[in-house]
């Protein structure tokens, strides 16, 4: 969005790692071949959430058809077209890079007390990667007779057999794949090799501990969809069968592999925001994280357990009893993990010294929104009643609410937390909060309308309806109507913020961590000296919510020259 | 504190940091191939006995030859590694070096011949004759054609990188202290190589 142009055009000297590239080339062409993490990090972040814009229009358009189960708005293939790009855009190039290149790229190096990433200039290409997927995303729109028309899942065989441009938008999704590879790899040789010293595993923050363990999601899921992606290409081309019946291939062994991956890259989308949300809640109490080495470790059981559970989405495909039995169980085993954090983001407030902040508040409506997330989630997982729910709207409010209340709300948080570091300017917070008011009652009266529909029997990915389902589905489109108005105002509150806003301190919001020990924005080398770090990340020892500490902490603390 | 660091402990740490990166990119490798073997142990798994006649359409000589050339090359990028980091000599490193590529062509040499043959009796995906046979026929020929093919794919990059750590090699880039991408680029072809050790008895040595 306008943070690009907005940042890179300005001559102001408060953007300094905007307007110089190490002495060398400036504005346009300066951003685009800099290899310094922040500046990529904010590369990211202008397509991003481009991206994410487009997608919600998209949701929209599909709402504004379902008002009617007449209406001709959006009937036959075209909505199925809308549909699959609503959830390629968003799954793709919205929801599984955001965390780790906007935030990871920008605060990764800097929470670590390291200069930059492992890789730069391999950074810098990831960035290039995902453009060049997206031009092709954006080229199989324009060409042949449109879009995929398949559900973002791409599943054999009507893949195959579909006239429509599958096979641009399947290789887009390979390079994304390769991005998002090459990202987690930067990710995790950073967080091995470039921590300060004293910055120890069990001093890091738990923001890294999210990332870092998405990065090996990354790493280790991404290739097998890549690797089916380029067979689904392959076959459209040459016909070699293996996903094709009528050769012989079986179309279950392909949606095995595409959930392989696909469900752990639920994992990839929530982890990273699970950790942001995991750094906000302490600042916000003024008080330590409660049990920091069960968060931590509870990541990265979520990363691998998460890693076995992909059956379940297979539940009614014709796959084995017993697989069924074994895939419902392992995914309650999941659920363990993700309640801990809940409970321990909870149990920080508990006799903490709470600030009703924006980024608190998104926090909270991650929890509330997550957690009906989750145990909806329950409902599915458990055989009998997925049987009962497969497919229809339940479905599509229950990851609705995991991954826009989850992880959506988790990149609000970081947004409106990290907004004043990396830009230097300071949002209206009561804008703020009224934002996060109207985004979350229309975020609740449209999916948990989506639930209740669901429930009832509407089936997912139809463009016209029983009469029985006329009203509650007006009502979900109102909703989606408010909680678009919300995002609207949240991101003209935090454009205007960019430009109108008041210079923001160096730390706002009290925190403890490294990056607010920094000038807002930061300089373009984050730190003159290599700090060296002696305590915990959540270590307050103030009250007045200042940040700023009593002498001796003051003394403690790693103290980096300009 | 790095900037108190020597020029070669500098070194050092930058080489660590390139050979975590490399494993772990060696790493989605394996998981990108694992895919297909996936694929590949289902359908042998369920039509045994296509499997087995169609790999006996497969030319014996040509595969052993092939695993033989690569197993050397293996050892060729090997001795120049040794050459150069221990021994410290940089012509006989560039000479192996060159082995080495020489050897991964005619493994793409004798892989064209033997494609070649299998076009030429209608075994190949979308041929009528291959139409005909039994459905793990077909798919055998379907994995034999992407996972052979992928592999020669990866044996074309890393002939491609392995020119361009020769040319540093002869330019001095890469030197006995700085022997980092050198190392690499050997890796990279021992993973060439070791998923051509798992193709080889999948498709040729089925009984």
């Amino acid at each position: 969005m306008a943070e690009h142009g907005g940042g890179n055009g300005h001559p102001h000297n408060h953007f300094p790692w905007y307007t110089n590239s190490e002495g060398k080339r400036a504005g346009i062409i300066g951003f685009l071949t800099s290899t310094n993490h922040k500046r990529i990090g904010t590369l990211y972040l202008v397509p991003i959430l481009s991206f994410f814009s487009i997608a919600v229009i998209l949701g929209v358009l599909m709402r504004i058809q379902m008002l009617s189960p007449n209406s001709k708005f959006l009937a036959g293939t075209l909505y199925n077209q809308v549909f699959t790009l609503h959830g390629v855009i968003m799954i793709f190039l919205v929801v599984i890079p955001a965390i780790p290149t906007i935030f990871g790229n920008f605060f990764l190096p800097i929470l670590i007390g390291g200069k930059d990433m492992a890789f730069p200039r391999l950074n810098l290409f990831t960035w290039y990667l995902y453009i060049l997927g997206a031009v092709i995303l954006l080229v199989s729109l324009l060409t042949g007779k449109g879009p995929a028309d398949t559900g973002w899942t791409f599943y054999v065989p009507y893949s195959l057999r579909t006239t429509v441009n599958v096979p641009f938008a399947v290789f887009g999704v390979f390079i994304l794949g390769m991005s998002s590879i090459l990202t987690g790899l930067n990710i995790v040789t950073t967080v091995h090799m470039e921590r300060a010293p004293g910055m120890k595993f069990s001093r890091l923050p738990l923001s890294i501990w999210g990332i870092y363990a998405t990065a090996w999601v990354q790493v280790l899921a991404t290739p097998v969809i890549g690797i089916t992606m380029v067979l689904i290409l392959i076959e459209r081309v040459l016909g070699i069968g293996v996903f094709d019946p009528t050769k012989g291939g079986d179309p279950l062994l392909y949606q095995h592999l595409f959930w392989i991956y696909s469900h752990p890259a639920v994992y990839i989308m929530i982890l990273p925001a699970m950790g942001v949300i995991s750094d906000i809640f302490p600042v916000f109490s003024r008080k330590n994280i409660f049990g920091y080495k069960t968060i931590a470790f509870s990541s990265l059981a979520i990363a691998s357990v998460g890693s076995l559970v992909w059956g379940h989405h297979m539940y009614v495909s014709g796959q084995s009893d017993t697989a069924g039995v074994v895939f419902s169980l392992i995914t309650f085993l999941v659920a363990v993990p993700s309640a801990i954090k809940v409970f321990n983001w909870v149990a920080t407030m508990y006799k903490g010294s709470i600030k009703m902040d924006p980024p608190f508040l998104y926090a909270l409506g991650f929890i509330a929104l997550f957690s009906i997330g989750g145990l909806t989630g329950l409902i599915l997982g458990a055989l009998s009643t997925d049987v009962h729910t497969h497919d229809t709207y339940f479905v599509v409010g229950h990851f609705h609410y995991v991954i826009f209340g989850g992880m959506g709300f988790g990149l609000f948080a970081a947004l409106h937390y990290w907004f004043p570091k990396m830009f230097g300017k300071m949002y209206n917070q009561k804008t703020a909060v009224v934002a996060f008011i109207i985004l979350f009652v229309g975020f609740n009266v449209f999916y948990m309308t989506l639930l209740i529909l669901g429930w009832a029997g509407m089936p997912r990915r139809y463009y016209s309806y029983l009469p029985q389902f006329t009203d509650l589905q007006r009502i979900a489109t109102y909703g989606s109507w408010v909680m678009v108005a919300g995002l609207a105002l949240m991101f003209g509150n935090l454009l205007h913020g960019l430009f109108r806003g008041k210079k923001a301190e160096s730390n706002p919001w009290g925190g403890a961590t490294l990056e607010w020990q920094l000038p807002s924005p930061p300089a373009e080398h984050s730190f003159a000296e290599t700090p060296v770090i002696t305590r915990g990340p959540y270590v307050f020892t103030d009250q007045d919510g200042n940040g700023h500490g009593t002498k001796e902490a003051h003394e403690q603390q790693p103290q980096p020259k300009r | 504190m790095s900037s108190s660091h020597s020029p070669s402990v500098e070194v050092h740490e930058e080489g660590v940091k390139a050979r975590v990166g490399l494993w772990l990119f060696l790493l989605s490798e394996i998981l990108l191939f694992g895919g297909m073997f996936l694929l590949y142990s289902m359908y042998r798994y369920k039509s045994p006995g296509d499997f087995h006649a169609a790999s006996m359409e497969l030319s014996r000589f040509d595969g052993t030859l092939n695993t033989i050339v690569l197993l050397t090359s293996s050892l060729t990028v090997v001795v120049a590694l040794h050459s150069l980091h221990i021994k410290h000599k940089k012509g006989r490193a560039v000479f192996f070096l060159l082995a080495t590529i020489a050897l991964g062509l005619t493994f793409l040499v004798v892989k064209s011949f033997e494609w070649t043959a299998k076009f030429e009796h209608g075994l190949y995906p979308g041929a009528k004759f291959l139409a005909t046979q039994n459905h793990g026929f077909i798919l055998f020929f379907g994995l034999y054609f992407t996972m052979t093919g992928l592999h020669a794919l990866h044996v074309i990059v890393g002939m491609v990188v392995l020119s361009f750590v020769t040319n540093f090699v002869i330019r001095e880039k890469v030197r006995p202290d700085r022997i980092n991408i050198m190392e690499n680029g050997a890796l990279y072809w021992h993973l060439v190589d070791i998923i051509w050790i798992f193709l080889y008895p999948l498709f040729y040595l089925i009984s």
